[in-house]
């Protein structure tokens, strides 16, 4: 971060709204930002102009909403993204609905057409703050140049702390134009605004000690670790607290690399396509440790068929988490790392005054048991044979250098991503987990690399997610932001084709893309990237060194696999976690996971 | 907001007490809240309080369909929302108000001018065959009083909904029934 001269800037200097708003972003330590200018929000494009804010010129605004989600996973700071009023306002719904499913930290400011024609129907007006109300943690729509300063710091507060979320700021253009005179609230002035925010991050003493106790009398425990542990930075507090009491762990979708899958601790992630080890062993579980998760019907199945045995203990900075979906037996309210520190403090004295903790051994070793018996598994294709999605993703993940942030879309490609890549490190996987948004992994994927240069940035995409927003590649090429792309192009909807086979006696209802249009390879090239098209298992590995070899610009590789690959193991909506249905090859075993 | 008893107090009722800032769009957020959450208000006021810059939304929600305490959670989580309190019907003073037009003929119009004394309310206007009446009290009362009313036939009527704060007690003061556990979220 550059410091600037003019970043403070001198309380009491009069200067524009727009001004004010940069110089805002800046005391706000705002490096980069996402947007695309239009007429309401022109005014704030004039001050950029000279502002040490990198600014990235998107092709849509839903691009430049995702790509302020994609950075803020990887950097763990606000995205922030900047567009006008009307459409470019509506077109920040889905990532502003995105980011608040999965508590993304983002700032949005959109433009508004001047207070003296809010309410007519003016053009390109729509009520914005209406409109996004129930998708963002807070929204405002800001009347006066002189409120800027404030609005702009309680996005930012009320952004980062708690739970994380999107917060808009609405402006009109007048309000942009006009004078203001300079003032920066200070963080007493912020809170005292804000009487009915306050965070609790400390979790409860009492109840952590009863957490504790609980954990150490547990014979069959397990560790339900979600995203929280990752918003929070706990992942070395979880590995501590995971180690100590030597509980297996399993890692949600959105907490994937929370804990390292190559630990022997690790059982992989839970859930609709969760390992099945992880899904069983929850369900066999006689106490669930569940850290910052949220138990999504994505983890559980069918509720009261979910965990039977299970005491709960969840811990979530968000109070209305607790006892929504599952009533816990121990609620703790506060920050993930503070709480699970504690956490490892309070065992610690327990095991030194002569507490014991009940032998694990048992459940351990029927753990493994499953790990052996129900490993994730496809069928190698024949020579000869077409290729399959899951070959690519372990090449590329073989091939991928340490610390490769790895994107992905919404479907068949996603889950397949989640499975066999392996996540060592906290924040090097990114996706949209809550919402399901198709499209989001190729401008996430920029987002990403903007906000972590130095690592490498792979985008695992389907054929359909990629068509939807591939045009932000456009922006990638133009601001050397070197994303590589990978499609897993079966030319269907591959998800929906396999709920059609599976649900609907294989009735195929608009789920066939196409397999010639487009033309990926010339797509990419037209767009400034590199394509490169495989067809042959035998052509991956080439493939995947030079996409890895190129650093000057986006690669997109366009991998044909095989349309009638089916994500297992899965369990039908609206069943119970123990309906899990494996690969068929492991079926003749499956009374092995009772 | 149907059933066979309008404006009864049925067990699925409890009441809110919610302090907000007050700004702009604030019952926008909490009527929002309710709606995509699918929680049902019952009745609904609100007005400044005593400080300017809060307002207070009396809710009597119909919790049939999700726990209160869930709704109280999500409500606290719209960052306007200062402090929500559960008000206790049996620890609260509760009013409410309702005007009411009554078809009243020449001779009706005695009768229900000694009804609305006896309830302690006002005539408000007197047409040719109408009169219009006030009355606040608690629910019940206006429950009662609409019952009494109904045969001379009720042309059209609006309550308030109601509002209430906690009992006075001798021993704890007021402000401490106001408070709830630390917010957080």
């Amino acid at each position: 971060m550059t410091s600037k001269q003019t970043k403070a800037g001198k309380l009491g200097e009069k200067i524009t709204g727009a001004e004010a708003l940069i110089r805002g972003l800046e005391m706000e330590n705002v490096d980069v930002m996402f947007g695309l200018p239009g007429g309401c929000i022109l005014p704030a494009y004039d001050p950029l102009l000279k502002s040490s804010i990198r600014h990235i010129l998107v092709r849509h605004e839903q691009g430049a909403g995702h790509m302020a989600e994609g950075y803020a996973h990887v950097t763990g700071r606000p995205g922030v993204a900047m567009v006008t009023s009307g459409p470019a306002a509506t077109n920040m719904v889905t990532p502003l609905c995105d980011a608040f499913m999965d508590s993304i930290p983002m700032v949005a400011i959109t433009g508004q057409v001047s207070t003296s024609a809010i309410g007519t129907d003016a053009f390109q007006e729509c009520d914005t703050v209406g409109i996004t109300r129930s998708i963002t943690k807070h929204n405002e729509l800001v009347m006066s140049a002189e409120d800027l300063p404030m609005a702009i710091r309680q996005a930012f507060h009320i952004a980062t702390t708690g739970r994380p979320g999107p917060v808009l700021i609405d402006v009109p253009k007048d309000v942009l134009q006009n004078t203001m005179s300079w003032n920066w609230p200070t963080d007493d002035e912020v809170a005292d605004s804000l009487p009915g925010y306050k965070p609790n991050t400390k979790g409860h003493t009492r109840m952590i000690k009863e957490a504790a106790q609980l954990i150490l009398r547990s014979e069959r425990p397990v560790l339900y670790v979600g995203g929280g542990v990752l918003k929070a930075r706990a992942a070395d507090a979880l590995r501590a607290l995971a180690e100590l009491t030597q509980i297996p762990v399993v890692t949600t979708l959105m907490a994937r690399g929370a804990f390292p899958d190559d630990h022997p601790l690790c059982l992989g992630m839970p859930g609709m396509h969760g390992t099945a080890t992880a899904v069983t062993a929850m369900q066999k579980s006689d106490l669930l440790i569940a850290l910052g998760a949220r138990f999504d019907d994505r983890v559980t199945g069918k509720v009261n068929g979910f965990a039977p045995d299970a005491k709960i203990i969840h811990v979530d900075i968000d109070p209305a988490e607790q006892g929504k979906v599952r009533k816990p037996d121990v609620p703790i309210v506060g920050d993930c790392r503070l709480v699970i520190e504690e956490m490892v403090k309070a065992i610690q004295e327990l095991l030194q005054g002569g507490t014991s903790q009940a032998d694990l051994n048992p459940w351990r070793s029927r753990v493994s048991g499953w790990q052996e018996q129900f490993p994730l598994m496809y069928e190698q294709s024949e020579p000869g044979g077409p290729l399959k999605p899951q070959y690519c993703l372990e090449k590329l993940r073989d091939a991928a250098p340490d610390g490769t942030i790895l994107v992905s879309g919404v479907g068949q490609h996603q889950m397949w991503s989640s499975q066999y890549w392996r996540f060592n490190e906290p924040y090097t996987w990114v996706n949209s987990g809550g919402l399901g948004t198709m499209g989001f992994s190729v401008p996430a994927a920029i987002g990403a690399k903007v906000g972590r240069p130095d690592k490498t940035v792979w985008a695992i995409d389907g054929d359909g997610c990629f068509q939807m927003t591939a045009q932000e590649l456009v922006t990638a090429s133009i601001e050397k932001i070197p994303v590589k792309i990978g499609i897993l192009n079966n030319s269907y909807l591959g998800m929906v084709r396999q709920w059609q086979e599976m649900f609907y006696d294989e009735r195929y209802s608009e789920v066939y893309l196409s397999q010639d249009t487009p033309n990926y390879v010339k797509w990419a090239e037209a767009m400034g990237c590199v394509g490169i098209r495989v067809d042959d298992p035998s052509e991956v590995e080439a493939a995947i060194d030079k996409a890895n070899s190129i650093n000057d610009r986006p690669v997109v590789v366009d991998f044909r696999v095989d349309a009638r690959e089916i994500v297992y193991p899965m369990i039908a909506p609206g069943t119970s976690n123990d309906a899990i249905m494996l690969p068929p090859s492991q079926n003749a075993r499956k009374e092995f996971l009772k | 907001m149907s059933g066979s008893n309008p404006y009864g107090s049925a067990p699925t009722h409890h009441m809110l007490s919610v302090l907000v800032q007050n700004r702009p769009g604030v019952l926008a957020r909490v009527a929002s809240l309710f709606a995509r959450r699918g929680y049902n208000i019952f009745s609904l006021a609100v007005a400044p309080t005593e400080q300017a810059e809060y307002s207070r939304i009396t809710i009597v929600v119909d919790v049939e369909s999700s726990p209160l305490e869930q709704i109280v959670k999500q409500l606290f989580k719209l960052i306007d929302v200062v402090r929500i309190s559960e008000l206790d019907p049996r620890k609260s003073v509760e009013r409410e108000l309702m005007v009411a037009t009554i078809k009243a003929s020449a001779t009706e119009r005695g009768e229900i001018v000694e009804l609305v004394n006896i309830f302690e309310g006002r005539i408000l206007s007197v047409g040719a065959d109408a009169v219009t009446v006030s009355l606040d009290g608690s629910p019940e009362k206006l429950d009662d009083f609409t019952e009494l009313l109904r045969q001379y036939g009720i042309t059209e009527s609006q309550r308030t909904g109601r509002v209430a704060l906690p009992k006075l007690d001798t021993t704890t003061k007021v402000t401490k029934a106001l408070n709830t556990q630390g917010k957080a979220n």
